[in-house]
């Protein structure tokens, strides 16, 4: 039953198969199985259990409020949760309770469904493994599954793979099943990568498609909620629930129509696909660069046409974005000062020294040094060399992407990754910004530009580990985007964790990876054609 | 705020406790312009013609003027005056995580009439930028102002000085406005040294103020003083804010400087702290006699912030500003470029004409400014200038003048003197406004209506508006009949009376007689001190010449 997708459950609890109260006690159970795995920085037992009655009581009467009704969620600990804790997993909002709901969480819950948790992430959204959180990294769930274990012979408890993040612990709720959905942030691929990682549809809207009213920004002029499910059908129902105007954000667009049900058998013949070549980065992964190609050969099977397309700008776009990313961030984070909420260190000889040792008691060392760095690239003096430079590159990346979604190409098909996951004793051998301009390289320019894009996951790979491919499209253009999406799932076969899981850890014996062999065996023409003998001009990590 | 849900801090708890003062509640509402100071214009002309080179003050003004309007720039909470503290503060006021700006219309729409008014361009597309700093009344760490691209520029304010000898003849000056931008209030901090804690109240924080900056087009305090004054009479005629320095409505701080004509602009300093347009001109002619004598001695004048100080009269140097700040500007990015539309023909399809700010409708509902109301009563009734001037300053006062001449046939200039001497008299001797007043303009118009018809003299009427003001709700006649204040026209009691006169002082007769004719006046006095001014003054000096010559 956790294994289900939101489709698939609504349909057991509209059928009376399972009660919301049962189906969230089982919630609660496993994510008390799962504490290892460090998702949840708070569960909301005692909340989720009331909903869920309420649920309940609305599907017993045949009066459901919508497809979600006592459907079991989890958010990201940055967006707000009335009376609920939201931290941002930082000491600065270790006991912050916001008064209010954010947009989206509030759409969720007018639609029945029950909130179970908040989960952890990278402090203040600023990371891409959710290991520099203030409550302890995140565990890949994919770390206890057959597998992983089997290929590596690696021990869980020590040798365990990261979530990617920064909303690693919404995507490990996911892939972990203790919630049938949950709802991300994505600034520079936050969402999409610890879906690519954790074997999970991630879905990042249109900017503005989405209200950010409520989520705690990192940048606000690229922050989106981002949605995380165990299928391209279900991210489309959410998103059809999401999206919209909302008063309370000045920069939602009205939603282009009201998203239903994507198409079973959406036709891509004659569709156009993108392979941007300056994709092909160093430190791509043969497995990786593998898939890929498989799906691309999938595509130009089913009759469209994959064309290799150029993105000129694409390398200039991780500087900039980090140029962008700590001046918001130093503007963002200057409301935490000790006094209104949050913490507030015991030094008070004077109210400047009560702000310099509040901020450096609260935040870690990735926060206070993106301030540092903001608000140098904000002073007077670099004003004009930095930020104006980084908007105005920003504008070529946004048109890059114009001009080859005007020349034809329906969608762009690229990696979310450069790798499946790090194990977390290698992953933390780097410094957060060397890892984020790495982990961050295929997804922050979509977030540069304010489209949309997609990480589904295709296949195990060889450690037996989750990758993920991103599908970019013209903004607004969700609907579509998640049609060939969901085309791809229907096709690539990504086997559900369910499958090797016992009771407890995620174990099973024998598990099957003919998937991932297929994955391994399906080396093919067009990699040689357009990707490999593409011309070089990739992007440095 | 609710307070529970918050983890409020220890600080914004103790604030709720306790009960504080905000500011005296005691008016000091300036009326008119100071008249302190007309020496800026005497001292000129002396110096002009004596030293060329003599310094001269230079002043430029950057003014404040809270938004008059029902809710905060970017939030629903309400905006009201000394309500008890924190008690008006929304979570984006308190700049709650997560929550965002939201533009309210109503204060774009002020500026733009503000714009308007004053000669602006309206910038059809303006943008909001963050203003960096830290301070404890300010929570998010920035202010949303309007630094790049403000709403409206490039306008010009006219002014008028009275001057000459009795300062009856009007000197007209034209300020230039550089821009109009939004921007964010701040909240208030309240030090309190005893306890050396600071106290904060975010009742102010938030609320839309319009920043307008004039460029330094002035030369004394005066003539600011002169120009910010027509501001707010604008500034209340159009609504758009209403203009009372002592609660803080319109803010001004003043540049000051000093330079030799024609020779580059001295350094300037910012005088703060000035809460009436009394202190205003004070301050800045304070200051710039400061930088002269500085410059005399030999010194330098420091780029520095001063505070005005109403009890010494003196500029001091604030003392909390250290260095110079570094604002870090930044695109605001949660607000999208505001766009207001010519008419509503250039509005895109599918604008809901209601929502949208159209320049075109504001024009069209802008009322009189104080400067045509003026032109308009000088035309139309004949009055003078610096009459024009009276009226406009005080509110209500035109359209109480206005209805006293529907309702009588007494000349407009006759009447003008009864309402900015006797009406204004007593209004200003009991601190009311026009509103307050005990005597309505029908029954004014009543009295002057006796008085033009000869049924009392303008002495007795005089007295009988006093009388009016006191027992308020009498009628002219009614007093009149009562205390038996009509002309004495009867001609065999005056005679009598005039006899008694003229008997009683020969020695003013015989000068009449020998032609020293103003004596007449003397006796006419006398009949009148004996009537109690009633007699009929046309009668008496026709009896009087009979009996004198």
């Amino acid at each position: 039953m956790l294994s289900l997708t939101i489709r698939e459950v609504s349909l057991a609890l509209r059928e009376g198969r399972i009660s919301p109260t049962e189906l969230c006690r089982r919630c609660l159970n496993r994510i008390k199985k799962t504490r290892h795995l460090n998702a949840y920085l708070t569960v909301t037992e005692e909340l989720a259990l009331k909903q869920a009655q309420e649920a309940e009581a609305r599907l017993l009467q045949g009066v459901p409020k919508g497809p979600l009704d006592g459907i079991p969620f989890a958010v990201k600990d940055n967006f707000c949760t009335e009376n609920i804790k939201t931290t941002c997993a930082s000491r600065m909002l270790r006991d912050y309770t916001p008064p209010y709901n954010a947009t989206v969480v509030q759409r969720l819950l007018d639609q029945g469904a029950v909130l179970v948790g908040k989960t952890n992430m990278d402090e203040f959204a600023m990371g891409a493994g959710s290991t520099d959180g203030a409550f302890g990294p995140v565990k890949n769930p994919w770390s206890y599954a057959a597998p992983y274990r089997e290929q590596t012979g690696a021990e869980p408890d020590s040798d365990w793979v990261i979530t990617g993040g920064s909303s690693g612990g919404s995507a490990a709720a996911v892939a972990s099943l203790t919630s049938y959905l949950a709802l991300g942030s994505d600034t520079g691929g936050s969402t999409r990568n610890p879906g690519a990682l954790c074997g999970v549809v991630a879905l990042k809207p249109t900017y503005g498609l989405l209200s950010r009213h409520g989520l705690i920004p990192l940048v606000n002029s690229m922050d989106v909620p981002g949605i995380l499910t165990r299928s391209v059908s279900d991210a489309a129902t959410i998103l059809g629930i999401l999206q919209g105007l909302d008063v309370k954000d000045s920069t939602t667009i009205p939603a282009p129509s009201s998203l239903t049900e994507l198409p079973e058998d959406f036709d891509v013949k004659n569709m156009c696909i993108g392979i941007p070549k300056e994709y092909h980065a160093p430190g791509l992964s043969e497995e990786v660069i593998a898939q890929w190609s498989r799906v691309a050969d999938m595509f130009e099977r089913a009759g469209a046409r994959v064309e290799q397309v150029s993105l000129p700008h694409t390398q200039y776009s991780i500087v900039c974005y980090h140029v962008l990313c700590h001046a918001e961030v130093a503007s963002n984070m200057a409301r935490f000062d000790g006094l209104e909420y949050g913490h507030r260190s015991e030094v008070n000889s004077s109210t400047e020294a009560m702000y310099a040792s509040t901020r450096h008691e609260g935040f870690n060392d990735v926060v206070r040094g993106r301030i540092l760095s903001g608000n140098y690239f904000l002073l007077k003096q670099n004003y004009q060399h930095y930020f104006v430079k980084a908007q105005k590159v920003r504008r070529l990346i946004a048109d890059d992407f114009k001009h080859v979604f005007s020349s034809g190409v329906d969608v762009l098909l690229t990696p979310t990754t450069l790798t499946d996951a790090a194990r977390y004793s290698d992953f933390t051998q780097e410094d957060n910004r060397t890892r984020s301009a790495q982990e961050d390289i295929f997804t922050q320019p979509v977030n540069m530009a304010g489209i949309p894009a997609v990480s589904v996951p295709t296949a195990l790979s060889r450690r037996g580990l989750p990758i993920g491919l991103q599908l970019i499209g013209p903004a607004i253009q969700d609907k579509k985007l998640l049609s060939v999406a969901q085309w791809i799932e229907q096709r690539v076969g990504f086997p559900a964790i369910s499958q090797y899981r016992n009771d407890t850890r995620m174990i099973r014996k024998g598990a099957d990876f003919s998937c991932m062999k297929r994955t391994v065996d399906t080396r093919n023409q067009l990699l040689t054609k357009s990707l490999i003998t593409g011309t070089h001009n990739g992007l440095k990590v | 705020m609710a307070a529970s849900s918050v983890a409020a801090s220890e600080l914004l708890h103790n604030m709720n406790k306790q009960i504080w003062i905000l500011c005296p509640k005691a008016s000091c509402i300036i009326r008119r312009i100071s008249t302190t100071s007309s020496r800026c214009y005497s001292q000129r002309q002396l110096r002009a013609k004596s030293a060329p080179q003599q310094l001269v003050g230079v002043v430029g003004l950057e003014i404040h003027a809270q938004i008059n309007s029902n809710t905060k720039l970017f939030s629903g909470s309400p905006v009201r005056f000394s309500a008890p503290p924190n008690s008006l503060v929304s979570f984006f006021d308190s700049s709650l995580p997560g929550t965002l700006p939201v533009l309210n219309r109503r204060c774009v729409e002020a500026a733009v009439m503000t714009g308007l008014a004053l000669n602006c361009t309206i910038n059809r597309k303006s943008l909001f930028d963050r203003k960096h700093y830290f301070y404890a009344d300010l929570p998010a760490g920035y202010q949303i102002t309007q630094q790049r691209r403000p709403i409206a520029v490039d306008g010009e304010l006219t002014y008028n000085l009275l001057g000459g000898k009795n300062r009856n003849q009007v000197i007209r000056k034209t300020v230039n406005i550089k821009q109009i931008q939004l921007e964010q209030d701040s909240g208030k901090s309240l030090h309190d040294d005893v306890h050396s804690q600071t106290l904060i109240d975010l009742n102010r924080a938030g609320v839309g103020l319009m920043e307008l900056v004039m460029e330094p087009d002035m030369s004394c305090g005066e003539e600011a003083a002169a120009a910010v004054r027509e501001l707010q009479l604008i500034l209340q005629a159009l609504g758009t804010c209403q203009g009372n320095m002592s609660e803080g409505q319109l803010r001004v701080d003043a540049n000051v400087s000093v330079h030799r004509p024609g020779e580059p602009l001295g350094i300037r300093t910012e005088v703060k702290n000035i809460n009436s347009i009394r202190y205003l001109a004070r301050a800045i002619d304070y200051e710039i006699q400061r930088q002269i004598s500085v410059l005399q001695r030999g010194g330098t004048v420091q780029n520095e912030t001063r505070a005005y100080d109403s009890k010494s009269g003196e500029t001091i140097p604030m003392r909390d500003k250290e260095g110079l700040q570094d604002y870090r500007f930044m695109p605001e990015p949660n607000l999208p470029p505001l766009i207001v539309y010519g008419d509503n023909a250039s509005l895109p399809t599918g604008t809901d004409a209601c929502q949208a700010v159209v320049v075109q409708k504001i024009r069209e509902g802008l009322p009189e400014l104080p400067s045509v109301k003026r032109d308009r009563l000088v035309r139309t009734y004949g009055i003078l200038p610096e009459h024009s001037f009276t009226l406009v300053n005080e509110d209500g006062l035109v359209e109480y003048f206005e209805a006293v001449l529907k309702a009588t046939k007494k000349e407009p200039r006759k009447v003008i003197g009864w309402v900015t001497n006797e009406l204004l008299g007593h209004l200003k001797q009991q601190d009311m406004s026009v509103s307050q007043s005990k005597v309505s303009p029908p029954a004014l118009a009543e009295l002057l209506e006796l008085q033009e018809k000869g049924h009392i003299s303008s002495s007795v009427a005089k007295q009988v508006f006093q009388e009016m003001w006191r027992s308020s709700g009498k009628t002219a006649s009614q007093i009149i009949q009562e205390q038996d204040l009509g002309l004495v026209s009867d001609t065999a009691q005056l005679h009598s009376i005039c006899q008694k006169v003229v008997d009683s002082n020969p020695d003013e007769v015989l000068a009449i007689r020998n032609g020293n004719k103003k004596v007449l006046n003397r006796l006419i006095g006398l009949v009148q001190r004996e009537t109690k001014g009633r007699a009929d003054p046309v009668l008496v000096k026709e009896i009087l010449q009979e009996k004198t010559s």
